[in-house]
């Protein structure tokens, strides 16, 4: 301990010919840098490049052309598609907001009986693999709807319920970690203040608490769409015959051959993921 | 404003139903906590914990002849997977999954040291472009990938028009594709808390042990890897459980010549038709999940105050 206030005043001469010895060192580590990000970035600036290649051979470039994205918008299979996979994402994202919301309330301002299994459990879905998660909804579906045929003579099929029931249960623990972090820097004194002068609870909730956390919800939010417009794995197992959302139809074209089209599809759903999460950490920074 | 309004009427307004109805509520804590808990709750108990209950009991249950399900109870599913068939594909999946863990490991401690030394208004703009490529859709990205390692595809053609190679390197579906896809998949997973945990280490300390004879190396093993151990264990089982897991990857860049533990409860449940089977392998899986978990967590992980 001592040693540190002792080399304190002697950091100072000292930090120059350090640095120059670290040199070597330092380009290493540079280098390691670039090539890492050049290895995060290329693959998919590469996807996006040839989405607008003329050739249908696509690793020869031949000329500009926006056929295929042309050829996307025509696609009834694709707007389809890609009609599913936002009605799923919209109704998703509402309630998992609400019930995140809700959820990272509970946890910050009450207390009760088991908090912490339940936290557990919160945390369950994220660790989880999604595989396990994706056939265990499968499997319960599957008995639910065999029980309620048999019992009630009520038949229920997969579709875009089970897919949006299966998104709410990936996404809404996600929705109340990031709002949980928020509600973790919240200034009680302001909900203090709003009661003194004469704010019921639900007015101090209405007009203080929520209005301060909306940053944090709609972070939340928009983390939630992402999850539910990208999910491949949970989707696949949970739709059954005719739905069909935009990560399946790419799936289902990669396996039949590759072609020009899917890259432009992949392209957008690519775009579009990087602009809602861009907008969600400009969200989370917003003080 | 809203608030600035309030501040008039001191005194609720006349009770209307609505806020009678929120005044009963206030005073039973009770009911509030169960309308604010209460959704949640439901959520993962009926779409989360049930479900992960009822492939439970289906690992002890028995299958008929045509796929269906046998309610007779057996630990049959469980031993079937001491099989050498079986036990492989455990193999392979935790030996993919430990060295996708290495690799970003090499590759995410000394990316995450320049990360913490950098000037401080650079650090956020590199953590969001680590993020970035991590939130984007993970079907797409492994896509991208098969682009590039395809017979026809950009390096085979660049390795060919350099005259390096005449016929082309088969790179798809190899254990090498799939480590390839998880590293990509994965690396932010390692980075983020190898960050955090390098970003609080004290540099003076690097001087102190230079000061006191040791070089290089040894500063790094006995002074800085200790005490970044946290980050080093919670990024590794960050990527080892989402890897030894994964399905996308092996399935698409694997092609079916790598399986792994996900790609065989996928073919047990959809096209065997085993779901007995199929729900032991899936609380394997958790098994081996849950105990890195608890390994995390006995380790210290990041200690968030």
């Amino acid at each position: 301990m001592s040693t540190t206030a002792t080399t304190a005043p002697r950091t100072a001469p000292l930090a120059p010919r350090r640095r120059r010895r670290l040199k070597p060192g330092w380009l290493v580590l540079n280098t390691n840098v670039v090539l890492t990000f050049l290895f995060l970035y290329a693959p998919i600036l590469i996807l996006v490049i040839f989405s607008f290649n003329a050739s249908r051979q696509q690793a020869v470039w031949v000329g500009f052309t926006i056929e295929w994205y042309e050829q996307m918008m025509r696609d009834e299979r694709v707007i389809a598609a890609a009609k599913n996979s936002l009605i799923i994402a919209l109704v998703s994202t509402a309630v998992s907001t609400v019930i995140g919301t809700l959820t990272a309330l509970a946890l910050d301002r009450f207390r009760f009986r088991a908090k912490t299994a339940f936290e557990g459990a919160m945390y369950l879905p994220i660790i989880v693999p999604e595989i396990v998660m994706a056939i265990s909804l499968l499997v319960f579906f599957n008995t639910t709807f065999t029980l309620l045929d048999r019992w009630l003579g009520l038949t229920l099929k997969f579709g875009l319920g089970t897919i949006t029931i299966a998104h709410i249960a990936f996404s809404f623990p996600f929705v109340a970690v990031v709002v949980r972090a928020r509600l973790a820097d919240f200034d009680r004194t302001l909900e203090q203040a709003a009661q003194d002068l004469g704010a019921n609870e639900w007015q101090t909730f209405r007009y203080v608490t929520l209005p301060l956390l909306m940053p944090g919800i709609l972070a939340g939010a928009l983390l939630a769409f992402t999850l539910s417009i990208d999910d491949f794995v949970i989707t696949f197992f949970n739709a059954g015959i005719g739905a069909t959302t935009l990560p399946l139809e790419i799936y289902g074209r990669i396996r039949r051959g590759i072609t020009p089209e899917v890259n432009a599809l992949s392209a957008v759903l690519l775009l579009a993921s990087i602009a809602l999460v861009l907008g969600s950490v400009l969200l989370q920074r917003r003080r | 404003m809203a608030l600035a309004e309030r501040v008039e009427t001191p005194s609720p307004p006349p009770a209307n139903l609505a806020t009678r109805l929120v005044d009963w509520v206030r005073r039973r804590s009770g009911v509030k906590l169960s309308l604010v808990l209460g959704p949640g709750a439901f959520w993962l108990l009926v779409f989360f914990l049930i479900p992960l209950g009822v492939v439970l009991a289906y690992s002890f249950a028995s299958r008929g002849a045509y796929g269906q399900v046998i309610w007779r109870l057996t630990l049959e599913n469980y031993t079937r997977f001491f099989d050498w068939l079986y036990i492989r594909v455990f193999l392979v999946s935790v030996w993919i999954a430990l060295l996708t863990t290495v690799i970003c490991l090499v590759i995410g401690y000394p990316f995450a040291f320049v990360m913490a030394r950098v000037p401080r208004r650079w650090r956020n703009a590199l953590l969001v472009l680590v993020m970035v490529p991590f939130w984007t859709n993970f079907l797409v990205r492994t896509y991208a990938i098969m682009l590039l390692l395809r017979n026809e595809g950009l390096i085979n053609s660049a390795l060919r028009w350099l005259g390096i190679i005449e016929q082309p390197v088969t790179m798809l579906f190899t254990t090498f594709a799939v480590v390839l896809g998880l590293v990509y998949g994965y690396l932010p997973f390692m980075i983020l808390p190898l960050y955090a945990s390098i970003e609080k280490f004290d540099f003076t300390l690097v001087e102190a042990a230079q000061d006191l004879g040791a070089n290089t190396w040894q500063v790094f093993t006995r002074v800085m890897l200790p005490l970044t151990m946290p980050g080093v264990v919670a990024g590794s089982i960050l990527v080892f459980i989402p890897s030894v897991g994964a399905f996308v990857t092996p399935d698409l860049l694997g092609g079916g010549k790598v399986v792994m533990i996900g790609n065989l409860i996928q073919q047990q449940f959809l096209t065997v038709r085993h779901w007995p089977f199929g729900s032991a392998v899936s609380f394997v899986l958790m098994a081996i999940v849950l105990i890195s978990t608890m390994a995390y967590f006995r380790v210290g992980g990041e200690r968030r105050v």
